[in-house]
């Protein structure tokens, strides 16, 4: 399997359904097999703060979500994750490609991978960079269990080196 | 616009509340508009917003979703709605059949010192969201059009909109500030809680 076949598989072994998500090229993958798998229900928001607010609903209403965001789309969801998926103890799992870094041609992505982690970091949201596929299917299925277990969300980072990054960039950079 | 009937936020909440039978999901968007739910007498399946502004209707599409056999109803303030544009597309894409929208609309952002907002100059919402193509969305015109209008089940014949004109008064409670008791108390309401473990 390639990554992307092996992140949605441990997905639906852990029952998480909903997938919201504001696109990314790294996040193609993930979002082709959600949108061709009838197990998922995928939902195309239109920011990634509203995407957190449907999986907020969702998992309040008893179906696990995950939100699917590019790295500069994260910098959007700061108060939806301090005022709602923090204090109201939410599961939401965070799926990050991570842009602005390894080969980025956008400045605007370079910023905020710079202050992603630190942001995490200070609302004391787990996250865990995924780098290596052999590595990602026990990350990710004991941090899906331990954010349900302990009501706290969870962000997963894919880092260039998981996912060979931006194929948009890589042409752009090479140019 | 036709001529509409300027409604009182805490008058029409209690109004839509007394109508709900069926433990319909009711997620109240920050500030007055949860204020007033909760002044309209707390049901085990209200959702008060605290912060994140402007994600009301998100969260109920999401318990929309999660729970499609159930009537969800949104409340928002026209601020807030004007904040989230965006997540009326998203339902008009999804089109849940079991969610419903009130946007009570006073053209203020009243909590913070009635600042005008785009509703109360030049924008209309039910105009916005037949645009996003959910046509079955409409201005109340009084109280029987509301009442008529809430007449129906909540569960199917959605996504459906209204949106009433209301004066400048603030909400008439104040929620409880605990995200945690909220949270864990609309599970129990939606049947999705931990439950019995501690208190039956």
């Amino acid at each position: 399997m390639n990554w992307s076949d092996t992140f949605l598989d441990v997905l639906k072994k852990n029952d998480v359904r909903l997938i919201s998500y504001v696109p990314d090229n790294v996040l193609t993958p993930l979002i082709k097999g959600v949108t061709a798998d009838n197990y998922f229900i995928s939902v195309n928001a239109t920011r990634e703060d509203e995407a957190m607010g449907i999986v907020a609903g969702a998992w309040m209403g008893g179906m696990k979500g995950a939100v699917m965001m590019q790295t500069s789309g994260f910098a959007v969801a700061p108060n939806a994750l301090a005022s709602l998926l923090v204090p109201f103890q939410i599961p939401a799992i965070l799926v990050i490609s991570e842009r602005g870094t390894l080969g980025e041609f956008n400045i605007g992505q370079v910023a905020v991978a710079k202050i992603m982690r630190p942001i995490l970091d200070t609302l004391s949201v787990e996250h865990h960079t995924l780098t290596d596929e052999a590595k990602l299917g026990f990350i990710v299925d004991s941090s899906i269990k331990q954010a349900v277990t302990t009501q706290s969300p969870v962000a997963f980072i894919l880092s260039p080196l998981l996912t060979g990054g931006n194929p948009v960039a890589h042409a752009k950079l090479s140019a | 616009m036709a001529e509409l009937t300027l409604f009182n936020r805490t008058e029409l909440t209690m109004r839509l509340v007394a109508k709900l039978t069926h433990e319909e999901a009711v997620v109240g968007g920050i500030g007055n508009t949860n204020f007033d739910l909760f002044a309209a007498g707390h049901r085990p399946q209200n959702f008060y917003m605290l912060g994140s502004m402007g994600l009301a209707v998100p969260i109920a599409l999401g318990v929309a979703i999660a729970q499609p056999e159930r009537g969800v109803i949104a409340l928002e303030g026209d601020g807030s709605i004007l904040m989230s544009l965006g997540c009326l597309a998203t339902i008009g894409t999804v089109r849940p059949r079991n969610l419903t929208i009130v946007i009570m609309d006073n053209g203020l952002y009243q909590i913070t010192g009635k600042q005008v907002t785009a509703t109360g100059t030049n924008t209309d919402i039910v105009a916005v969201a037949r645009g996003v193509g959910l046509a079955n969305s409409h201005w109340v015109r009084d109280h029987n059009h509301f009442d008529e209008m809430i007449a129906r089940r909540f569960d199917e014949g959605g996504p459906v909109l209204l949106a009433a004109k209301i004066d400048d008064k603030p909400g008439a409670g104040q929620t409880p500030r605990d995200p945690a008791l909220i949270r864990n108390r609309f599970m129990k309401g939606l049947g999705t809680g931990r439950g019995g473990a501690l208190d039956g």
